[in-house]
Formats: C-alpha cells, structure tokens, sequence
C-alpha cells in the first residue's frame, strides 16, 4: 500500500540525498514567525536532519500542539503529514497515531508552555508510554504566542522584558524526562546547528521516545538582558557535556573526529552514536551517573546540553505490547473480525 | 391481612423480587446463579443491580424480575425480598409489597418493631447452619449466600437439576468445591421444604421462551460491536459504569486478536492518563487509519470536550462510547440516568454538532457500536454510542447476536496510493462530490496525500486561514455534512395503536418501562402510539411522528428534559406538544411511573386507571 519514493542514482555533486531528494524537498511553507525566533533555526536543522537521513517526506508524521514552537511543523517537509493539534496534548495524539501506524517517523514539536504547563501530565506520559518518536522540546522560558508570560521553565531570577523577576521555580524537561525514564534524552540550543543536528539525527533513528530539549530564544518577549533564555546567556553558560557524531548505517565512518577517549553506542538498526571526550566518571548509558552529572553542572549554574543519556536498548510501547508487525491501520479487516462462528460459539457461554 | 390482588391473580412467572446484602460478601455469585437458572428455566427474567459507589461494607441490592409476558423494565413492587443485611432490615421490610414475604437469617432474632403484619416473615437460620456445616469465617459467609439460593430454590419452585447443572459448569476447574456448594444449597432448600408452605403462590414454572436468547450486559456487547467493527486501538482511564466495556473489549481481543503461535496482538489499548489523553489517542489513531474508540461517563466527556471539537472541526473519525451515570459533577457514579444527551449533541465550543446513537438495549448496544464505526468514517466526524448504567452493567435478556460474515465496513472516502497517484492534486477538505464529505487520505500512504491538519481555521483547500469567506465555506459544509447524517443514523423505533391521538417519546433505556405504559394505558382504555429516537440528528420521521399527534409525552431520565429540548431546538414541532416526563433519581424508570404521569396529566380518575380484566382488552395494532 505504501508509495517508496524510487532511490535515484546518487548525485552527490548537486547535493541529492539517497533518494536523489534535494534540500528543498525537505522544506515546508515560509515562516510567520518573528525574525530571529530561535525555532526557525531548529526548523532549519530538522530540515537538514531529515534530508540527511534520506527519510521519504511521506512517511514523516509532524506532530505538534499549539504555540509558535507548535506553528513550526508547517514550516519543514511539505511532504509529511502534519497535525497541529490542540494545546499541550500532542502527546497523546502522537500516542495514537503511532499505536495506529507504528511504521512512521515521529516527529513531536513542543513549546515549553505545552509541554511544561498545561500539558505536563501528557509529556511525562508519553516518556512513560515510550512512544516512538523524537520529542523536540522548543524552550524559550515563555509563552510566545500569547505575548511573553513567563513559563514554568523560567528560572527563578530571570527577569521579563518589563523587568519584573521570576519566583518560582522552574520545571526542568531534561530532569524529568531522566527521571521517568525517557531511553534518549538530549539539550541542544538553536544557536548551534553543528551540536543539533546530529542530536536531532540520532534522536529520530532512536528506537523508543527520544527527548530533545532545545534552548531556543523568543527574540521578540525573552532576549533581553536579564533573562536565562536569551542567546547571549546561553553562550555564555552553555557547556557541552559530550560532543556527538551521529553515523547512520551504512555510511563510511569518515568524519573526522578528535582524538580522545571515545565511546560509540550501536542503535537498534545499526547506526551509531559516537561520544567524544567522554568524562572519565560519566556514563552516558547509565542512567544515574548521567543523572547525577547533569545536576552537577547545573548547580554550578551552566547550561547542560549534548546527548546526556541513551539506552540502546531499542524497545518501545509496541514491544511492550506484542503488536503485530503489521501497522495496526494496514490490517485487513478479514484478520480482525472473528466471523459469525466465533460468535455463535460465544453465546452459548452468555446462557 | 394479605393483599387480596396477590392471591388472586395467578403469579407463576409474574413477580419480581430482591436481595439484599452487605458488598464485598460474593453474593453476587450467588444472585447470578438464581438469575441464570430462572433463565434456564426458559423463563424470560431480568436482573438490575442496584450498588454503591464503595469496594466493601455498603449495602447492596439485586433485582429480579420474572415475567412471563417479556417485560423487562424494573418494577419497584416486590413481593418477595431477601434481607441478608441487618443494616437495611427496615428499609427492605417497608419495601415488601402487602401479602409479600421476607425471607431472613432468623440465626439472630429480627427486632419486633420491625415487624409487620400483612406480610409473611421467612425465617432460615442461615448462618447458624452454616457455621455448623463449613469450616473458615469467608467460606461460611460464601456459603451463607448460596444457601438462600437454595431456601429461593423451594419457595419459586426453581430446578434444582439447573441449579446442579450451573454449579458443575462453575467450579469444572475447581471440583472440591462443588461439594460446599450442593451441600448450601440443599442447606437452604431442605429447611424451606420442611418449615414453609413450599413453592409460594409466586412460583416459577419452566417455558420455553428464552432457548433464542442469552443473558448479557450492554457493556459486553458494545465491546464486542467494537471487535467485530475491526477496531483496532481503544483509549481509556476507568471509569464507572464504564470501565466493564473495555475489560471485555480486552478479553475479546486476547481471545480473537492474539496469534496462538506468536504470540503478536492486532489491537493496541492506552491506559491513558486521563479522559483527555484518552480521546486525543483516539482522535491521533483515527487520523492515522485506524478504528479506535473510547469507552467513558459524563466526567469523561466534560474533559473530552476540547479535543472533541478538534475531531469535529479537522473531520477525524472517532468513537465515543458515553455510559451515562447521575451528574452533575460526579454526581452518583453508580446510578443510571440520561444526563448527557445536550451535552454530547453539541459537545465542545464553537458550533458543532455530533452523530449519537441511543441504544435501548444490549443487543442494540451491539449493532449500533459497529454502525458507530461506519458512520464516524463516513462522515469523519466524532460519533457518540450513548448508553447508560442500566443498559451497560445490568443483565439483559436479548436474542442471540449473529454475525453476518458478509459484512463489509464502510471506511468513507480515503484515497490510497493508486487513486492519488491519479490526482493532479488533492485538497483535503474540498466538496467534491457535492454531498458535504471530503476525501481524506492517510499518513504514509503517498506523498501527493500529504496535507496539514489542523484545528485552526482552514481553507476547503487545507491551508491556513483567517478569512471570512474561506473559514465560512468550511463551516457551511460541515452543517450540510452533519444534518445528512439524519438519515443514515438508526431511525426511530415506532408501534402504532388504534385509535391513539397521543404518543409516548423516548429514548434509550426507558425503553421497557415505555413500552409498557404503553400497553398498561391501552388496558386502562388509553391506547397511545410509541416512539423511541435513537439517533442524532433526527431522522424527518420524528417530527413527522410529533406533528401527527395533539399531545407527545417525552418520557426521559433527567431533570432539564434534555430530549425535548433537543427536539424543541432541532425540528419545528410546536413545543406546547410536548409534554415532559421525567424520572430522574438514578434508579431504572417502571411502567407504573409512566403510565401514573401520563393519567395524572390527563386529569383521569383512579376508577377509569384501573386494570380491565384481560378479556375486555381491545388488540393493539403494533407497526
Ligand atoms: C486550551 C488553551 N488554552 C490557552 C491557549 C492559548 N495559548 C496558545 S499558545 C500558548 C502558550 C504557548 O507557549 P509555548 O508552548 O511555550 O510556545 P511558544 O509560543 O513559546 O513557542 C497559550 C497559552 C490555547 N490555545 N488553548
Ligand atoms: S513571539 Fe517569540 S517565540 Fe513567537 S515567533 Fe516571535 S520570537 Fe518566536
Ligand atoms: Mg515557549
């Protein structure tokens, strides 16, 4: 039933990808968002993440709720199906429309009013759930759309454009979705596309839910002096904890990295994650010491980013389930009604 | 002193009783097992439970009606009650009907001012026996509870060959029980045999009207409607009187949609963290091609509600199983009533409106939760099964369900690979074909289907908007969409009379007690015609029906008279022909009610009410 775009032979001088699709073939309709708004950067890389993985833009399914960072979907691969769906609840639309058809790649784009506010419960759900997907996070610190309120990801301190300072303390995504068991959790920051994308890459070749928190300035309610989620700030406290590379499968391992020592992960379809510069006492596979890390840095008031933890384990809600191989949607309907013999032998048992 | 009506009128296989016990005890085994052997019997009978919203020590009560004519509404007149729990010894006493009996556990001597004189007192030292029989304080309270089936067994003059018989069936795993259980039963049956006057005047007799029928609540069938609809994902967070329908939607599924050899499952449940995730898995299952459905009671669809207009307004298919409970707020979980009707026709903000369907029974409980998924895909909209605690947890005699194998569903109108191969391009929410329902396509499927989907305002052409005209357009087609559906929902469900010129309206569950008013007026020189509506929006047969008559009783279960105000928004019919009947204490409504309601309006004298011996009833013509 499903249409695979034909692999045309690879033209690697006019920039084709292997299924001879250009960069272009990956964008979506322009931008409205403010000028400089961090997202349009994170559009930018999920274009170049799915372009460079050589994903068919149909069977990409864009997910998101409603704020700008929820507006950005419309904005990268024209080819995918895309719903934008209501506030804070992407989760369980993603949920539901990957028990349906667990063959897509998911892609879940959030704001950290949707995801931290008024759709906590879903987010901290969906990581329990282990939903298939990569769950970007487009964290500003306030509500963008509705005007600059600060978020629950505001740090205490950080002050509004008007001056006035935040009090209570924020909720951290990465933090939590640690600690609830997320099998891929990662910071990047917009402003950095070399560090994001292979995060994002890896995030969407991971098996299982893939958490991706991206600082990700509102230029127009929180860039000022004073806040904790402007750009300057952010370059200035930001510490990379572990740079990575991202190796799909079959690629020749060719970029260069540094030396050091150097740990690579194996993802459940062969692609590979390499570490660099690994701390000697932090194991990014280990969950409390990636834990504990992470808490340490931040402490010390830096801004953690990298691939702070991954479990390779490569399982998520469809093994939990047994789920048949095929996508529940594509099933006949011959395979799912027991037929009127089943039937007549069940009401003997209702007399 | 006894009720000269009781020893008149011949009561085998016409009279209703109760038990009362304390829940948590087991007794419900117990009252299955004397439900079920009346049923084996061949005797048409129904059960209603009547619990509390608590897991243990609350007083609880099952009733039994048994009727040979087929009634099935619950009759608040018992003559016979068995009061096992001294906590309502009083209250169960007051309820005998006079001439009626109360069979206790006389182990413990009943307080005389309790006592009553125009009716019989049945005393069984249940427990007394008991304790000398068995061995262990839970086995002897199990024991008590089969002990009075057994002491029921010699008073209706029940089978006690049937009883044996369901007794193996039970415990075919566990033989060392089945032991304990004859010896309680006999426990019960001997002492009754040897103390009273056995069978009582209501007594049953063996028939043969229930071979054709099988014993099921209205939860266990729509799960089932749901299995055989193809349903592949269900989303739910429990609920009561709900939460039955998807434990045996997952029991079905574990039996018919698990690979014996795999071990792989064809369908996939969220227990999702609460109503919202429920219905927003649902809607994202929907979207991406498969049946999913969301089983839920009025707290439920309150949550709901945002994300239902969202599937409303982006045109995905969902199903919405409503178990109606007594609201507002969370109201009596445990009680029935119809209290959501408004609510779900028109659930969420901005306009909308939703396809309901109104089941009266388990059976159509069945049949309607398989055209829910028909017609949520054809029109690709939310639709609404509404049923009730009544029809949802109660056991209901209905005919055998069949299943026609040569059924094929209706999946709408979504393009595949070929057909959008063809296309130059597609436009999601474009009128097409002139009758309001776009096409639609699905995730994955190829890349010319690929649109954005949105709640946001949106062009017939799928693209975002903000215009009048264009916003306008979309919204026109969706009114047009959903008013077609009136003809494609279930038509109402009619019987005509001679010589009528009034009618009785209703809708799901009062059913029963309708239709018997019905034939109680007709006796009492009153015959009415009958209507039930069960679907939404109203099939043109309704206000036709409402037109023909001066004067239409709505008969319902709620305060606000939900469906006539429905009725009264939705069609032209003159609201000063409809007169409202409401019962809205959460019990199950009776024909007495009704018929008491519909003589009190009318101003008519107890004399012309009274029951006209059974010769001088004229024919009913039934359509
Ligand atoms: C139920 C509901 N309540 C409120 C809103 C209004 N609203 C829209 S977006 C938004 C906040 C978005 O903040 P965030 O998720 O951080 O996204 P950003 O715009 O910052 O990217 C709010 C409160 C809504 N759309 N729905
Ligand atoms: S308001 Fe802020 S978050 Fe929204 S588009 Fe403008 S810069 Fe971006
Ligand atoms: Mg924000």
């Amino acid at each position: 039933m499903t249409y695979i775009a034909k692999p045309a032979v690879r033209h690697p001088g006019l920039g084709a990808n292997d299924l001879g699709l250009h960069m272009r073939d990956y964008e979506g309709t322009i931008s409205t968002l403010c000028a400089g708004c961090g997202h349009d950067s994170v559009t930018a890389a999920i274009i170049q993440a799915f372009y460079e993985l050589s994903i068919p833009p149909h069977r990409i399914a864009k997910m998101s709720g409603i704020g700008c960072s929820a507006k950005t979907p419309a904005y990268f691969v024209n080819e995918a199906h895309g719903f934008n769906g209501v506030h804070g609840r992407m989760p369980a639309l993603a949920t539901g429309a990957n028990a349906a058809n667990k063959d897509l790649y998911y892609i879940g784009i959030s704001g950290d009013g949707d995801s931290l506010s008024i759709g906590l419960g879903q987010f901290c759900h969906a990581i329990r759930r282990n939903v298939n997907m990569l769950y970007v996070l487009e964290n500003n610190g306030v509500y963008g759309l509705t005007k600059g309120q600060f978020s629950a990801s505001a740090d205490v301190g950080s002050r509004s454009k008007r001056g006035v300072p935040n009090k209570s303390e924020p909720i951290d995504p990465v933090a939590l979705a640690l600690t609830l068991g997320a099998t891929f959790v990662a910071r990047g920051f917009s402003g950095d596309k070399q560090q994001l994308l292979p995060l994002l890459k890896a995030g969407l070749m991971h098996k299982g839910f893939a958490f991706l928190d991206v600082i990700s300035p509102c230029v127009t309610f929180n860039d000022h002096v004073g806040s904790t989620k402007s750009y300057l700030y952010t370059r200035h406290h930001g510490h990379e904890l572990v740079p990575v590379d991202f190796v799909p499968i079959r690629s020749e391992i060719s970029a260069s990295y540094e030396k050091g020592s150097r740990t690579s992960i194996t993802m459940h379809d062969g692609s590979m994650v390499r570490f660099r510069k690994v701390p000697e006492d932090y194991d990014p596979t280990d969950r409390l010491s990636a834990y504990e890390h992470y808490r340490s840095l931040q402490n010390r008031g830096e801004v953690v980013t990298g691939l702070l933890y991954l479990d390779p384990g490569g399982e998520d809600m469809h093994d939990d389930n047994a789920t048949t191989a095929t996508p529940l949607a594509e099933m006949a309907y011959e395979d799912l009604c027991p037929g009127s013999e089943q039937m007549d032998a069940l009401m003997e048992e209702f007399r | 002193m006894s009720d000269p009506r009781l020893e008149q009128a011949d009561r085998t296989n016409d009279f209703a009783f109760k038990i009362g016990t304390v829940n948590g005890t087991g007794s419900a085994s117990a009252n299955g097992l004397i439900m079920q052997a009346i049923f084996r019997m061949g005797i048409p009978c129904t059960g209603k439970n009547v619990f509390p919203s608590n897991i243990q020590g609350l007083p609880t009560w099952y009733e039994i009606r048994v009727s040979h004519e087929g009634y099935s509404a619950r009759t608040p007149e018992f003559d016979l009650i068995v009061a096992m729990n001294p906590a309502t010894y009083e209250r169960d006493i007051a309820e005998v009907r006079p001439g009626g009996y109360l069979l206790h556990d006389s182990s413990w001597p009943m307080a005389k001012e309790f006592l009553r004189d125009d009716i019989t007192f049945l005393g069984v030292p249940l427990g007394e026996m008991c304790v000398r029989e068995f061995k262990g304080a839970r086995v002897r309270i199990l024991m008590k509870n089969i002990a009075y089936a057994g002491a029921l067994a010699a008073l209706l003059s029940m089978d006690l060959d049937v009883i044996r018989g369901m007794i193996q069936e039970k415990f075919a795993a566990k033989p060392k029980l089945i032991g304990s259980n004859y010896k309680a039963i006999e426990l019960g049956y001997d002492y009754a045999m040897e103390h009273f006057d056995c069978p009582l005047p209501i007594r049953l007799q063996t028939m043969d009207a229930t071979s054709d029928h099988v014993l099921m609540d209205g939860n266990t069938s729509a799960a089932l409607g749901c299995v055989y609809a193809g349903a592949t994902v269900g989303a739910w967070y429990p609920i009561t009187p709900s939460t039955s329908l998807m434990d045996a939607f997952k029991r079905f599924c574990e039996r018919f949609r698990k690979d014996p050899e795999t071990g792989e499952r064809s369908f996939f449940i969220a227990q999702a963290e609460d109503e919202l995730a429920a219905a927003g898995v649902v809607i994202g299952a929907g979207w991406a091609g498969a049946r999913a459905f969301t089983p839920t009671s009025g707290p439920g669809i309150s949550l709901m509600s945002e994300f239902i207009g969202l599937a409303y307004y982006a045109e995905i298919p969902a199903v919405f199983v409503d178990v109606q409970r007594v609201g507002p707020s969370t109201g009596m979980p445990t009680r029935t009533q119809q209290g959501d009707l408004a609510a779900v026709a028109y659930a969420s903000h901005g306009d909308t409106k939703h396809i309901a369907l109104f089941p009266a029974n388990p059976e159509e409980s069945f049949h309607m939760a398989v055209e829910a998924f028909d017609l949520a895909e054809r029109f690709q909209s939310p639709v609404f099964l509404v049923q009730d605690l009544d029809i949802g947890m109660n056991d209901w005699m209905i005919p055998r369900l069949n299943w026609d194998d040569g059924f094929v569903p209706d999946r709408g109108k979504v393009l595949g690979a070929a057909e959008l191969e063809k296309i130059e391009k597609f436009y999601r929410y474009m009128d097409v074909d002139g009758d309001g329902i776009p096409y639609r396509s699905l995730p994955g499927v190829h890349p010319k289907g690929a649109y954005f989907t949105r709640g946001s305002g949106h062009t017939s052409r799928g693209t975002y908007t903000e215009d009048a005209d264009e916003y306008t357009e979309v919204m026109d087609r969706l009114r047009t969409k959903i008013d077609s559906a009136a003809s494609e929902v279930p038509a109402p469900a009619v019987q005509m009379r001679e010589g009528a010129t009034m009618s009785l309206v209703t809708i799901g569950s009062c059913d029963g007690a309708v239709r018997e008013a019905a034939d109680m007026l007709e006796r009492q020189g009153l015959p009415v015609n009958f209507l039930r509506v069960r679907g939404f929006p109203f099939d043109t047969l309704v206000p036709e029906f409402l037109d023909a008559h001066e004067l239409n009783f709505v008969v319902e279960q709620n305060r606000d008279a939900q469906l006539r105000r429905l009725l009264v928004t939705e069609t032209e019919v003159e609201p000063a022909r409809l007169h409202s009947v409401l019962d809205y204490g959460g019990f199950p409504m009776s024909a007495a009610f009704v018929a008491g309601e519909v003589n009190e309006h009318l101003g008519r004298a107890p004399e012309e009410t009274k029951v006209r011996p059974a010769a001088e009833r004229p024919e009913g013509a039934v359509a």
